[in-house]
């Protein structure tokens, strides 16, 4: 069962397919970022460029799926029809240190109503979907250990 | 030589509004509050409509220049502008390029403007019914991370959770703005006070630091200032009011995707606020009065501390009502009730209360006042910061 109730937008990458590796990463259950060829500086999210030496050789690389809550929310007024019904939900910012500390975005799986530490380490759970004819995954985060 | 400055180059001598309303409740259309508020403006400027030769706003603005030249029968336009970025952080921006325009001699009579008739261009409309969604939201918005409010409720959680500041920093703030609304027969909250037990026991929108007095209202209505060359500022009915410095931006990647600007837990005024005071020639201890864009009292929080008004770890003890209100506060702020209690005229609203307490004519006047900051929408990028002075300042 996803986190989340049906019926958000599915990611679709965008036609010029800047973000593809990582969605086909994440279907892979592999949680890929841009790592600069040249200087071999982290980027998140993904850019043409490497925003350190500006070189255009970028690979994807993956990264191990741990990090630490650096902020966090629980959302109790939804915003989007399909989470009405919802009830309470916690989303997190993650940072992973092993990957220079980018940050990543996901819910906190677990209890709704938890308490929530800035600074516990999570790990990465992949979240598959089918919705209609789109197949995705996405990376939400639970308490390592949990 | 030509000093790069604008500092006393240009002044606004006109101001303008429509009545403000609740959100979707404008009986007008959008296009038609722009021109009351224009002409408003222009009236109250004591110029022919026709004398403005320039159009500036921001906020993904709906009513263009071209439309509104044609409509007032201007004679010439000289001048369009408007600043990118959807939300309210181009709001000083815009007088900023205003009266740069007028002080390099591009245009004479310049007007900035906003107009918002919520229904009309589905603002707010929240996306429901997008099948998909792609590139930067594609990575937040499956995981329910979608309003502003929960956007920028990431900063304001981490900066709040850095340095140890509590709850009620953020109630003082909103009460500030109630209080002084109170005293504003146009504010949309005008007869409806806050008090602080309303306040602790408001629903949350998000844990933590979010109840529903720390979000901005929507509204409808329009408002407009005039920017116009100092040189004319002798000649005019109003006592001018004049621009000291303008600054927009934003520092290092603040714009990185998926929330990753390596300087994270901040409204973007760190590298902003030292050059915009440099500009001026003043302090913060010189401000008399700070009209800073509630977008959400967390971001208002920040923007303080970023404009030097104390460090973040003296925010429990500075943001204190008493400290907040006119016309003995420490720092009077958003003195009109500000966007969340006068109208959310994407801060518009507190350029024009911040012209009006430098006339002296404010409903919650600071004694006195010379020196007004007006911070625009915080934690966006690009947003913006203005000073204002009276003509003693120069």
């Amino acid at each position: 069962m996803p986190y989340l109730n049906a019926g958000l937008p599915a990611p679709l990458v965008e036609s010029d397919l800047l973000d593809a590796p990582y969605w086909n990463g994440t279907r892979q259950h592999q949680l890929m970022v841009q790592r600069c060829a040249k200087c071999k500086s982290f980027q998140w999210g993904p850019e043409w460029l490497c925003h350190a030496c500006l070189s255009f050789e970028i690979d994807w690389v993956e990264v191990e799926g741990k990090g630490e809550i650096y902020s966090w929310q629980r959302v109790w007024h939804p915003v989007h029809a399909a989470l009405k019904s919802q009830g309470p939900y916690i989303i997190v910012l993650i940072e992973l240190h092993q990957a220079g500390s980018v940050r990543m975005i996901g819910n906190l799986l677990g209890d709704p109503k938890q308490t929530v530490k800035i600074g516990a380490p999570v790990k990465a759970v992949f979240e598959d979907h089918k919705n209609d004819d789109l197949r995705y995954t996405l990376v939400q985060w639970e308490l390592a250990g949990a | 030589m030509f000093d790069r400055t604008l500092r006393g180059r240009a002044a606004i001598m006109g101001i303008g509004e429509t009545p403000y309303y609740k959100r979707g409740k404008s009986p007008l259309p959008e296009f038609k509050l722009a021109l009351q508020a224009i002409l408003a403006a222009a009236e109250d400027a004591g110029i022919e409509v026709r004398e403005i030769d320039g159009f500036a706003s921001y906020a993904d603005e709906q009513s263009v220049p071209s439309r509104l030249a044609a409509a007032l029968g201007i004679p010439e336009l000289r001048f369009s502008n408007i600043v990118w970025g959807g939300g309210g952080g181009g709001g000083a921006a815009t007088v900023g390029n205003a009266a740069a325009a007028v002080a390099a001699g591009m245009a004479d009579c310049v007007v900035v403007y906003r107009s918002i008739a919520s229904g009309e261009f589905r603002r707010g409309a929240g996306m429901a019914g997008n099948q998909t969604i792609s590139g930067d939201q594609a990575l937040w918005f499956p995981y329910g991370l979608i309003s502003p409010a929960q956007q920028f409720a990431m900063k304001i959680v981490r900066f709040m959770y850095e340095h140890g500041i509590e709850q009620e920093a953020l109630r003082a703030i909103a009460m500030a703005s109630y209080h002084h609304a109170q005293m504003n027969p146009r504010a949309v909250m005008y007869g409806k006070p806050l008090t602080a037990e309303m306040y602790d026991d408001s629903r949350w929108i998000v844990e933590p630091f979010h109840h529903l007095f720390d979000c901005c209202m929507e509204n409808d209505g329009a408002a407009a200032v005039i920017v116009m060359p100092a040189g004319r500022a002798r000649s005019m009915k109003q006592k001018p009011v004049f621009v000291l410095a303008a600054a927009q931006g934003s520092h290092h990647r603040s714009g990185a995707r998926g929330h990753n600007a390596p300087i994270y837990a901040s409204a973007n005024f760190g590298k902003m606020a030292p050059r915009l005071y440099e500009m001026a020639g003043v302090q913060p201890s010189d401000v008399d009065t700070a009209q800073i864009y509630e977008n959400f009292t967390g971001g208002v929080l920040m923007a303080m501390v970023e404009h030097g008004f104390f460090e973040a770890e003296e925010a429990n003890e500075f943001l204190k009502l008493e400290n907040l209100i006119a016309p003995n506060g420490k720092l009077p702020l958003n003195t009109s009730g500000g966007n969340l209690a006068e109208c959310y005229m994407h801060g518009l609203e507190l350029q024009i209360e911040a012209v009006r307490q430098l006339r002296g004519h404010s409903t919650a006047q600071v004694q006195g006042a010379k020196v007004a900051l007006i911070v625009a929408g915080p934690m966006v990028t690009p947003t913006s910061d203005l000073i204002l002075g009276t003509e003693e300042t120069l």
